[in-house]
């Protein structure tokens, strides 16, 4: 321990006022919620890299098939099981349109005389690849996301009544969540799709028919969890209304978990819709999805393994996406990780 | 003593009634409030005096008995209109400053909620004007406003608490373990804060705690719960000095003081129910020893103090 | 008297998203063989980051330690190896926290808890380590030890439990206890019954503790010593009469004077104003000036050192600089002092003032 004795100087012991109000200072930024897990996010390397994939997936799956002048949908008999082309990477020896005929390697393009470049090349059928990809892109894309919206509509308005409202509306609709999960999901899909005309609205309307079970029963938990916090104590004895604080005090408070599941619920409705297009239950030819690109490829992977390839990397790519984004959201909205 | 505002009469609170595991939270507690007076309720955990409160500001419905406030029934059945009405005059101070503000929320929208509500303000320049002058009253800046509550320290926060309630103009506050969470330098503020409040309006306060020797300073009169009933109640002083209640003497002498000396001293008693020896047919009621000072006992007991 | 541990000049940072939180500035501190050191200070304080930083229990991705060492046995409790650390944890140093539930393991029994220890460092025989655990039981007051050997946490009460997780703190008679907030959780009857029992069990089996509390009251009831803290230092330290009596920090006699006594009405308490300091930008010179009526001009440049009171006593604030005006504390503090001889305010005898 020290006893510092030196020589300060004299007018050092002046007392002075300190300003009471200087005390009350808050030198952090004001930081709302958002800003704040967007803050955490950005540190999340996957997660940001993620975004950046989504984003150009989701871009081209708009755009892309307006890159090339093939139609997804014309038939090209002519043009039937071409290899991938594109203009100036033959010298790389890739995307050359060179394919095997029978034990022979050549260039298809030139043998079967056709002028125009399909950068990703053609189906049995004469269909350009790349444009069929990014339709099938943006249909699966749309499927799941509106699949999603529902879910999370469903869910939020279902959980959210049988939370707040709790006793004897809650024992009812929980008993009917629990006789929905016991039918096994696909039994019911396959009799909705077999009753329904094939179609994206019969996916989506089979993917969400017992999708938003989970979300209705996450959003109960945190309306049980929110609704005895004293915040909504708090406007309760102000006299706020059910409707306020639904939409002013649980909402806000559950918003943050809803986003986090809706960035796994998208990835499987992805998934389920390729499920059941792979099974033979999904959108019909010549419409595409991913499922339906998947399920064309997988025929020919021993020859042509490039029609599985693009689809099956979308895929993927989406589902890792999607996830990691999922995580980083979670890792940063999630209140335990506040310091 | 003034006028009452506030009469509990044999306020019930059950839950789980019917079932293995009913819980008497609160079982037949009677007891009035005065005009501008500080009524602090004692008790350990589980004793019912949360319940107690809330149920007084109707969070939960009684299982039975009264509250009258100024001749009022509150939990009688009433319009939508008359319960906002009620809930002007009465506001609660949460104990939590963590869990009572909304994150969600800034702290302008918090305090202005009661305004909303009960549509106090015309536009949202009066309405900013409000909460700045709020803000104020309790001690904080105008810039708070546009923050959110988690920029804040727990007294800071237990203070937008008190200013949310304030905002509606209420006469009573109930104010459920509002420093038990702070820090004791913190605790000071608000007490000082919730006293001088109190001179300026006229507020009439429950306090309800269980840091006794801030309840005593804070409290007009004391009542002491254990197991839902109200086992003491008089003037602080009374309580103090000169306990009846084996429960309160026991509680009385178990709190440390900031003195070693006394520490050293202190000698604790413990409770033990068993030994008052009721008898089956025995009515143990409250009764009043002296002028304000009711205690739960049997008449055997009451001789006893008497003496 | 045989110093258990040292704790010298710790200076440690956490980092965090928004910056680097400077939660520990240069600690200095030892406890001696079978005395009870409290630390007091409110949250944000350091007091427990201090503590944990002992028993290496802070996060190891946030966690800088800038500074310092901590002696314990002759070894820089910093420096061993997490092996090593393992075998002081609950061996030499046993800790309990403030909830008694999140402490122990729901879906074990109790005896098996309680024996863990024994099992682990002491290499008990089965047989040995149950009877063992019977006598902690009985010692911390159980009634039907073998019994409730038996049950789960969950069919305890709070106070039980808390008494459950000091047995298992015991078991290997640790020379060190750190008790984080033990009784804040409990009521005052049985936090009252918890302080009884570890001042008991201090005396019976001689370990020295470490009591981290900001209830300055269950200070006062179990303090050899007291050390306050403040925006992550020291600011004053002294046996605990020295500190209740005559203490020199303005921050101290902020905290004392801000509590009311139960026999005393003041008309107004003296409230601290203003809020604890942020530490992720802690202010210049000395943390405490921002709220001190007693400011001086060189409290917002230098950060005073710890100025000798007594051999026992220190203060780190500059009013104690011979230079340093003299200032008058708050009144309840003078009350206090009145009581203290060698204070100023000394009433015992004739003069009063030394």
């Amino acid at each position: 321990m020290t006893t510092n004795m030196k020589k300060l100087p004299k007018d050092s012991f002046e007392r002075i006022t300190i300003d009471s109000s200087h005390a009350e200072r808050i030198s952090k930024p004001s930081l709302s919620f958002w800003q704040d897990a967007w803050l955490r996010i950005r540190k999340n390397k996957a997660a940001i890299v993620s975004m950046f994939i989504l984003v150009f997936i989701v871009f081209m799956a708009f755009v892309g098939p307006f890159m090339v002048e093939h139609d997804p949908e014309d038939v090209k008999v002519a043009h039937a099981s071409l290899p991938p082309k594109i203009p100036g990477l033959e010298k790389l020896g890739i995307f050359d349109g060179v394919g095997k005929l029978g034990s022979k390697t050549v260039n298809l393009y030139e043998l079967k005389k056709v002028e125009v470049n399909y950068w990703f090349g053609t189906d049995s059928l004469g269909r350009d690849l790349f444009s069929r990809l990014w339709k099938g892109t943006q249909i699966s894309l749309i499927i799941a996301f509106v699949a999603a919206v529902i879910d999370v509509v469903i869910g939020v308005i279902y959980g959210g009544i049988s939370g707040y409202y709790g006793g004897r509306t809650d024992d009812v609709m929980q008993r009917i969540v629990e006789v929905l999960i016991g039918v096994p999901t696909l039994v019911i899909v396959i009799l909705m799709i077999m009753i329904m005309k094939p179609g994206i609205w019969s996916i989506i309307i089979a993917i969400s028919i017992t999708g938003w079970i989970g979300m209705s029963r996450i959003v109960r938990g945190q309306v049980l969890k929110y609704k005895t916090q004293e915040f909504v104590l708090a406007a309760k004895t102000l006299g706020a209304s059910d409707t306020r604080i639904i939409s002013k005090h649980l909402l806000p408070n559950i918003m943050a978990i809803i986003v986090i599941n809706m960035m796994f619920t998208i990835p499987t409705a992805i998934f389920f819709e390729a499920f059941l297009s792979f099974i033979g239950l999904g959108l019909q030819a010549p419409k595409a999805s991913l499922g339906t690109l998947i399920n064309d490829g997988y025929k020919f992977i021993e020859y042509q393994p490039h029609i599985l390839f693009f689809p099956a990397a979308i895929i993927s790519l989406l589902m890792i996406a999607f996830n990691l984004i999922g995580d980083g959201l979670r890792d940063a909205l999630d209140p335990k990780m506040k310091d | 003593m003034a006028e009452k505002l506030l009469e509990i009469k044999n306020l019930k609170q059950y839950f789980n009634v019917g079932t293995k595991n009913e819980v008497r939270a609160v079982d037949d507690v009677t007891f009035d409030i005065y005009k501008g007076e500080t009524l602090g309720i004692v008790g350990e955990s589980g004793c019912g005096k949360s319940t107690t409160g809330r149920t007084i500001i109707r969070l939960y419905d009684a299982t039975g008995g009264e509250v009258i406030y100024d001749g009022v029934d509150v939990h009688a059945k009433k319009s939508k209109k008359e319960l906002k009405a009620f809930n002007r005059k009465m506001q609660m101070i949460f104990q939590d400053p963590y869990a009572s503000l909304n994150p969600r929320m800034k702290v302008l929208d918090i305090i202005a909620e009661g305004l909303d509500i009960h549509g106090l303000v015309k536009n949202s320049k009066e309405r900013t004007a409000r909460v700045h002058e709020l803000l104020e009253t309790v001690g904080l800046n105008r810039e708070h406003a546009n923050r959110y509550p988690h920029e804040f320290s727990g007294g800071q926060r237990q203070r937008l608490g008190i200013a949310r309630a304030l905002a509606v103009e209420p006469e009573f506050i109930i104010a459920d373990e509002p420093i038990s969470a702070l820090d004791v330098s913190i605790q000071a503020q608000v007490v000082n804060l919730l006293k001088e409040l109190q001179e300026e309006r006229g507020l009439t306060y429950l306090f309800i705690a269980h840091d006794l020797s801030m309840v005593k300073y804070i409290s007009d009169r004391i009542g002491v719960m254990h197991f839902g009933k109200l086992v003491e109640i008089g003037p602080a002083e009374t309580i103090y000095t000169a306990p009846l209640h084996p429960y309160t003497q026991s509680l009385l002498s178990a709190i440390p003081l900031p003195d070693p000396a006394y520490e050293r001293s202190r000698v604790r008693k413990s409770y033990d129910p068993t030994t008052h020896k009721y008898l089956k047919d025995e009515e143990v009621i409250m009764r009043e020893v002296t002028p304000g000072h009711l205690v739960l006992c049997s008449q055997r007991e009451f001789d006893a103090f008497a003496k | 008297m045989e110093k258990i541990v040292e704790v010298k000049n710790l200076e440690l940072s956490f980092h965090t998203f928004a910056g680097e939180v400077k939660a520990i500035q240069g600690v200095n501190f030892e406890v001696y063989k079978g005395e009870t050191l409290a630390i007091v200070g409110e949250s944000g304080s350091g007091k427990s980051v201090t503590t944990k930083s002992i028993m290496r229990l802070l996060p190891k991705s946030s966690t800088e330690y800038k500074n310092g060492e901590i002696l314990f046995g002759g070894k820089d409790l910093l420096k061993i190896s997490e092996k090593e650390m393992q075998k002081v944890r609950g061996k030499d140093i046993s800790m309990i926290f403030q909830d008694p539930m999140t402490s122990l393991n729901p879906t074990m029994t109790i005896g098996n808890q309680i024996m863990e220890p024994l099992l682990k460092h002491q290499k008990l025989s089965k047989t040995d380590a149950r009877k063992k655990s019977i006598e902690l039981l009985t010692l911390v007051g159980m009634p039907k030890p073998e019994m409730r050997m038996k049950q789960y946490p969950h069919q305890f009460s709070g106070g039980q439990r808390q008494r459950i997780v000091i047995a298992v703190a015991l078991a290997c008679n640790p020379k060190l206890l750190i008790a984080d907030e033990p009784t804040t959780a409990l009521d005052v009857t049985i936090q009252a019954q918890i302080l009884e029992l570890m001042k008991d069990l201090q005396k019976k089996i001689d370990t020295s503790i470490i009591f981290i509390t900001h209830d300055l009251g269950v200070v006062a009831n179990v303090a050899d010593r007291v050390a306050v803290m403040y925006g992550g230092r020291i600011v004053e330290v002294g046996t605990v009469d020295e500190v209740f009596y005559n203490p020199q920090h303005p921050y101290t006699w902020g905290l004392l004077s801000s509590m009311p006594s139960l026999d005393a009405t003041e008309e107004k308490l003296y409230a601290i104003p203003g809020t604890p300091p942020d530490l992720l930008d802690p202010p210049k010179g000395d943390a405490f000036a921002l709220r001190s009526e007693y400011a001086m001009k060189i409290d917002m440049e230098q950060v005073p050192p710890l100025f000798k009171v007594s051999e026992t006593h220190y203060a780190a604030t500059w009013l104690l600089h011979p230079d340093a005006p003299q200032v008058d504390p708050p009144v309840a503090v003078i009350e206090r002092m009145k009581r203290f001889p060698g204070s100023r305010y000394y009433e015992g005898n004739a003069g009063g003032v030394r």
